[in-house]
């Protein structure tokens, strides 16, 4: 019984993560109907300057929130330099410049820092409580209570400010919103900066219990896809569902079937999905429009 | 001209023209190793260029292809009749996964081919007792120049390497330049502008995509079967997502709506790590770099775009 408690906890402060990645993926895709294949290095930007950071001695509370600035203006970026130019692509080049975006990124951070595989102490340390038999670190909770905030304001955030209602609005109908004067671009630009930043911080928050390196992006990405397409395309709740049991389900393949498989788990969600419910738990089944 | 039988000219002239101006083995093995990324780049154009749909995963096709003539051989199968099961292997295995995901639209292909890349790396990396694990493994010794020998042709065992992939690479150009035009091809190239147009004219779209996606991951284990005998040894990395990312660069650098561009992306992004050794430390960021400009600044690539330029060189010539 307490080793179950253990995988679920596990899997709950994995699938935290995977709920935030799964979220931003969400809102860039409904704002701009781009599938953001850089979303996983959103992650590692902020995991890896934090580490960075915290080494060079910087304390944690400032060392954290200049972390997730550098992700989200690294957000903010990719979509002025590579997606705003490239216009109205077809969607196989917006996929092709979301990778190349990836692996760009990728290279520049093993540059600027290098590529070891980096932690740092957890917010309220590294001692492990005691619960219920099973063990959590505090850390975890961190976890856990860090996406709840995020979850909760990005949601006042979209659903009662001026600027999140031009997001959806944008998301809903990009021409209509700009036939009724909403600023698409800027909800664009807000999009990819929100959606960077919480993927920055849930590499923030992440990093002392997964650790991080700089080329741990694409399975965060694969793991935030699964969770996405699990929950539905386009629903914010579907992420948040979404992400969760993709956690849950891989710290159960960790603890009963097998660790050296854990990461295959995301896959078979994937093509099981895309097999049997393609419109996944909460997206709406869509009838295409010519 | 018949672009076939141009497409074939002109591969046999850039083979040739490598081996006449080549001065060392040194030469003749990067040749090599771009004939056979321009094999595997070939059938990313049948995909992407052809189709439209992109693969992240093409690497595990590729490794499928590798580790076939790895395996096999050690069970009695001879390396020519284990390429052929590797290909087979990966042409099945694509036409199971595709055939749910390409009813899909979309990004869906970009999604599962990456996750089946990474699946098939994993369990190539895990099942040691199978695949020899992280370390790799040796691949049985195979030489062309005993072929070459048979027909009283003597050379090094590079040069017939070069000879052979050369060989391989222009069957595979011509046979992609044939769909291309053939019925078949002018279908896929339909389903390229619109699934919908392409439906109603009688194009079976999903099963025109999955034909595709098959033929493309056959072309990536032939060139794996090819790069594992030349190399004699065999590591997981053939299967790792970044050997994925280097076969669309090429194909997107080159240009994915032709062959020619195959044929370019490879000759470039093959022979740039050997001329400029920073570019081997910066590989991420070169081949990141290369995808996002090509992608912004010249879409199709650098064939069709210098053939856009001759184009209008030669119609501003004419109205002067």
């Amino acid at each position: 019984m307490s080793e179950l408690l253990q995988f679920v906890l596990s899997g709950v402060t994995v699938g935290a993560i995977y709920a935030a990645v799964a979220l931003g993926f969400t809102l860039i895709y409904n704002a701009s109907g781009v599938v953001n294949f850089a979303q996983g290095e959103f992650v590692v930007i902020g995991g890896m300057t934090a580490a960075a950071l915290i080494a060079l001695g910087v304390p944690v509370i400032i060392a954290a929130p200049l972390a997730v600035i550098a992700g989200t203006l690294v957000g903010i970026a990719l979509y002025r330099l590579a997606i705003k130019p490239a216009g109205k692509a077809p969607l196989v080049s917006l996929v092709i410049i979301t990778i190349g975006a990836s692996i760009f990124l990728r290279g520049v951070m093993q540059v600027v820092f290098d590529k070891q595989i980096h932690r740092y102490e957890g917010f309220s340390g590294d001692d492990a409580l005691r619960f219920l038999g099973a063990t959590l670190l505090p850390q975890s909770l961190w976890i856990i209570g860090g996406s709840f905030v995020v979850f909760a304001a990005l949601a006042w955030f979209i659903g009662h400010t001026h600027a999140g209602r031009g997001i959806r609005a944008t998301a809903s109908n990009r021409f209509a919103a700009v036939l009724v004067g909403i600023n698409t671009g800027r909800a664009m630009n807000l999009s990819f900066a929100l959606s960077a930043g919480i993927g920055a911080l849930a590499g923030v928050l992440a990093t002392p219990v997964t650790f991080t390196s700089y080329d741990a992006g694409v399975l965060m990405a694969l793991k935030g896809f699964s969770a996405t397409m699990l929950g539905g395309v386009g629903s914010p709740a579907g992420a948040l569902v979404g992400g969760f049991a993709i956690g849950l389900i891989e710290a159960m393949t960790a603890g009963y079937i097998s660790s050296d498989y854990k990461d295959a788990a995301a896959f078979i969600v994937i093509l099981l999905v895309l097999f049997v419910m393609p419109q996944g738990l909460f997206g709406r089944r869509t009838t295409e429009r010519v | 001209m018949n672009p076939t039988l141009k497409a074939l000219l002109i591969t046999l002239a850039l083979v040739v023209a490598g081996a006449l101006i080549f001065p060392s083995s040194y030469y003749f093995r990067v040749g090599s190793l771009i004939w056979i990324n321009t094999i595997s780049v070939t059938g990313i154009v049948v995909l992407l260029g052809y189709v439209g749909l992109v693969s992240l995963g093409h690497a595990g096709f590729f490794a499928i292809g590798a580790y076939a003539v790895a395996v096999l051989p050690g069970y009695g199968v001879p390396s020519g009749a284990a390429l052929f099961v590797g290909a087979a292997a990966a042409g099945l295995l694509a036409m199971v996964i595709g055939r749910p995901i390409l009813r899909l639209s979309g990004y869906y292909l970009a999604i599962a081919t990456l996750g089946l890349g990474m699946l098939i790396w994993m369990v190539l990396t895990k099942e040691s007792w199978l695949t020899g694990g992280p370390d790799g493994m040796v691949v049985a010794g195979f030489n062309p120049r005993h072929w070459f020998a048979l027909v009283g042709i003597k050379m090094k065992s590079t040069e017939a390497w070069y000879w052979l992939t050369g060989l391989v690479a222009t069957i595979g150009v011509v046979l992609a330049v044939n769909l291309g035009n053939s019925p078949w091809g002018r279908a896929l190239r339909a389903v390229h502008d619109s699934d919908v147009a392409a439906s109603s004219l009688g194009v079976d779209v999903a099963r025109a995509k999955v034909v595709a996606f098959a033929i493309s991951a056959v072309y990536a284990a032939v060139a794996g079967s090819l790069l594992a005998l030349a190399n004699g040894y065999i590591t997981p990395d053939t299967a790792g997502f970044m050997h994925s990312v280097e076969m669309v660069t090429m194909a997107v650098l080159g240009g994915a709506t032709t062959v020619y561009g195959a044929i370019v992306g490879s000759l470039i992004l093959t022979a740039l790590p050997q001329v400029l050794t920073f570019v081997a430390e910066y590989e991420h960021i070169v081949l990141g770099g290369v995808m996002v400009a090509t992608m912004v600044a010249m879409r199709r690539g650098l064939v069709p775009a210098l053939g856009d330029l001759a184009h209008r060189l030669a119609m501003r010539g004419r109205s002067k």
